[in-house]
């Protein structure tokens, strides 16, 4: 053990060792792929679109894989007239 | 219009995700707006060096096959903003990279961006010759090593024969980047020197990276070697290869090394 070292900065090799076994271990499920989430987003977006007209084009998905759980964000914009168009519709029905 | 760089070498594991990574920061440290692509399809690293593997979601063979938007395939950078990932796929076949894909898909990265970077896999085959079909210039990675050297002379034929800009009669334009470069073995006469590299493969230097821990420190972490130490040798080196490159004249310096009290009274010959 190098005293000098707990006052030096910190080291670097813990982080790559914990980044890789993050990164593995969603490879290794099969977690990692794009099919999982493109699933995810074509189900989710198929339920607004069933409220209000969604442009496709307009639909960011996010993802952050973490050790314990991930994180997935699908970002919708929401045209303001499509939203009041439907709200008519319903009301006329 | 953006300009498309194409870092390539032949040989693996010289350092050219390493330096596509801390160009690319570089560069868009200074303000432009910066797209690094990895074009190893099945062996992608460059989002690993980034420290964007964690966010990964669409790559560029989701694009190319219309799986994806490429703006919702593009990963931005959480410490400089104008810095802008494309990965490569893991899982397909890299046959799935075709040339009208790749083409359609430089073509709007140009439009967007002031420079597209795009990371080479190793070898010569089809992921390879992909990357630079595209390019405007040129960026050869070589160590200073016999079969380094060979392949990025390899490297260098197909670069003025197999691109877009060889075929219609232009010249491509070229630079090395000397990396992993140590000068204590140059000077002992145990490597080649800066101006052995450069007699062989004649075309200017864009750059002398040193060996250095930091290169490794900076990839633990995640981080282009710019950014996690803007003032390390080796990052020093790859910011002032951004301003040759941006048409600046720099002096090339060979880096020497910093020789502690002893080594400056007994480090040339001792060794």
């Amino acid at each position: 053990m190098n005293l000098f070292r707990l006052f030096s900065k910190p080291q670097s090799a813990p982080a790559a060792r914990e980044r890789l076994q993050v990164l593995l271990a969603h490879e290794r499920a099969g977690t990692a792929g794009a099919d999982l989430v493109s699933k995810l987003r074509d189900e989710i977006l198929k339920v607004i679109s069933r409220h209000m007209q969604i442009d496709q084009d307009k639909v960011n998905v996010k993802m952050e894989r973490g050790e314990k759980m991930s994180t997935l964000a699908v970002d919708v914009e929401l045209p303001f007239d499509a939203a009041k168009a439907a709200i008519a519709k319903k009301k006329a029905a | 219009m953006g300009k498309v760089i194409v870092v390539t070498s032949g040989k693996g594991g010289v350092g050219k995700t390493t330096s596509t990574a801390a160009l690319g920061a570089a560069l868009a440290q200074n303000g432009d707006k910066v797209v690094v692509v990895d074009f190893d399809v099945g062996l992608r690293n460059l989002d690993l060096v980034m420290g964007a593997e964690r966010r990964v979601v669409y790559d560029l063979v989701n694009v190319i096959q219309g799986e994806a938007k490429l703006p919702q395939a593009l990963i931005r950078d959480k410490r400089v903003e104008t810095l802008y990932l494309l990965p490569a796929s893991q899982t397909r076949d890299k046959d799935n990279l075709t040339p009208e894909g790749v083409e359609k898909v430089v073509a709007a990265l140009k439009k967007a961006f002031d420079w597209v970077i795009c990371d080479s896999p190793a070898g010569i085959e089809r992921g390879a010759t992909l990357a630079m079909r595209h390019a405007d210039v040129a960026i050869v990675v070589t160590n200073p090593e016999v079969s380094s050297v060979r392949d990025s002379d390899r490297i260098i034929g197909l670069l003025d024969s197999k691109t877009l800009k060889a075929e219609n009669g232009e010249r491509m334009e070229k630079h090395l980047l000397l990396t992993r470069y140590d000068p204590t073995r140059a000077e002992r006469g145990d490597m080649l020197k800066v101006d052995d590299v450069l007699e062989i493969l004649s075309i200017p230097l864009l750059g002398i990276i040193p060996e250095s821990m930091d290169v490794l420190k900076a990839s633990n972490l995640g981080s282009p070697v710019t950014l996690a130490d803007d003032s390390s040798a080796p990052a020093r080196a790859y910011f002032d290869a951004v301003r040759r490159l941006k048409g600046e004249a720099v002096p090339v310096t060979v880096p020497g090394e910093k020789r502690g009290f002893f080594g400056k009274f007994f480090g040339r010959k001792a060794a």
